[in-house]
């Protein structure tokens, strides 16, 4: 094993043991703050996989900006821990576990069959200043999709988030 | 020579079925949708595998859309559960029953 190898290894124990953490917590800003070293170490894996520019992205937009979103709704909003029996917990996780190891299982075996899959991966590091001029030479149609994308979040989001018109406050009660 | 491909893809599959397993199981909006973003993760880490994989820059082209993707759906998403959350007072699924007789 080669001395990246062993830190990809390290990376994806991280990123693993905080991601079970985080969706097991009852707390959800434990869950968050797990979820974020999480991503921490998913853009150290970018990072290795040769993707600096990605991972840049990774931790300035899912790190920072998605989770503290999250953090700020959680804070916000008044949400009741309701304390569930062991046997109701059970009775909730064990279909989607049972599940889910099945699918892993299959989709595990599916990969480890085909073709190439054993085969190494080459280190190789793409230049922020090479990867942007390949998106905007070969997808600026897509670019200009995803920023329409995210125009329209904006709108969407302000829209959901307004106050209540007057009228009907005055009516409602 | 850094690690085989199949790692990388056992480990992106395995972060997307633990981010479907919390979407399915818990009943907290937020938990769900949380769930969701490990799901849409775990995606990217299989397109920046791949990328290297092939020698290719697609693969990470795309994680750029799915950026993009995450971020736009988290603030529809959160939106939604704070409008429902002063409707109902509530951001438990299980309490979204009004449709019911």
């Amino acid at each position: 094993m080669t001395f990246y190898g062993l830190i990809f290894y390290v990376l994806a124990a991280v990123t693993l043991v905080s991601t079970v953490l985080a969706i097991t917590r009852r707390l959800l800003v434990h869950a968050v703050v797990y979820l974020i070293i999480s991503f921490f170490a998913t853009g150290l894996l970018f990072y290795l996989l040769g993707a600096p520019f990605l991972a840049a992205l990774e931790v300035i937009i899912y790190a920072g900006a998605i989770m503290v979103l999250f953090l700020f709704i959680v804070m916000t909003l008044r949400i009741e821990s309701s304390k569930k029996s062991a046997r109701e917990t059970f009775r909730r996780w064990f279909p989607a576990i049972l599940l889910g190891a099945i699918s892993l299982l299959v989709s595990g075996l599916l990969v480890f069959e085909a073709p190439g899959s054993r085969m190494g991966l080459n280190a190789r590091l793409v230049p922020p200043a090479v990867f942007g001029r390949y998106v905007f030479e070969r997808y600026w149609f897509p670019v200009e999709i995803a920023s329409f994308l995210l125009l329209i979040g904006l709108v969407g989001a302000l829209y959901l988030g307004r106050q209540e018109q007057r009228p009907e406050e005055g009516t409602g009660g | 020579m850094m690690v085989p491909y199949g790692n990388v893809l056992l480990l992106a599959i395995i972060l997307f079925l633990m981010g479907a397993v919390c979407a399915i199981s818990r009943r907290n909006l937020i938990m769900i949708l949380i769930g969701v973003e490990i799901m849409l993760n775990a995606s990217g880490l299989a397109f920046v595998g791949a990328s290297l994989k092939w020698q290719q820059f697609d693969g990470q082209a795309f994680v750029l859309f799915i950026f993009a993707v995450a971020a736009s759906e988290v603030a529809i998403g959160l939106a939604l559960i704070v409008y429902s959350h002063r409707r109902t007072g509530s951001v438990n699924a299980d309490h979204y029953n009004r449709l019911k007789g």
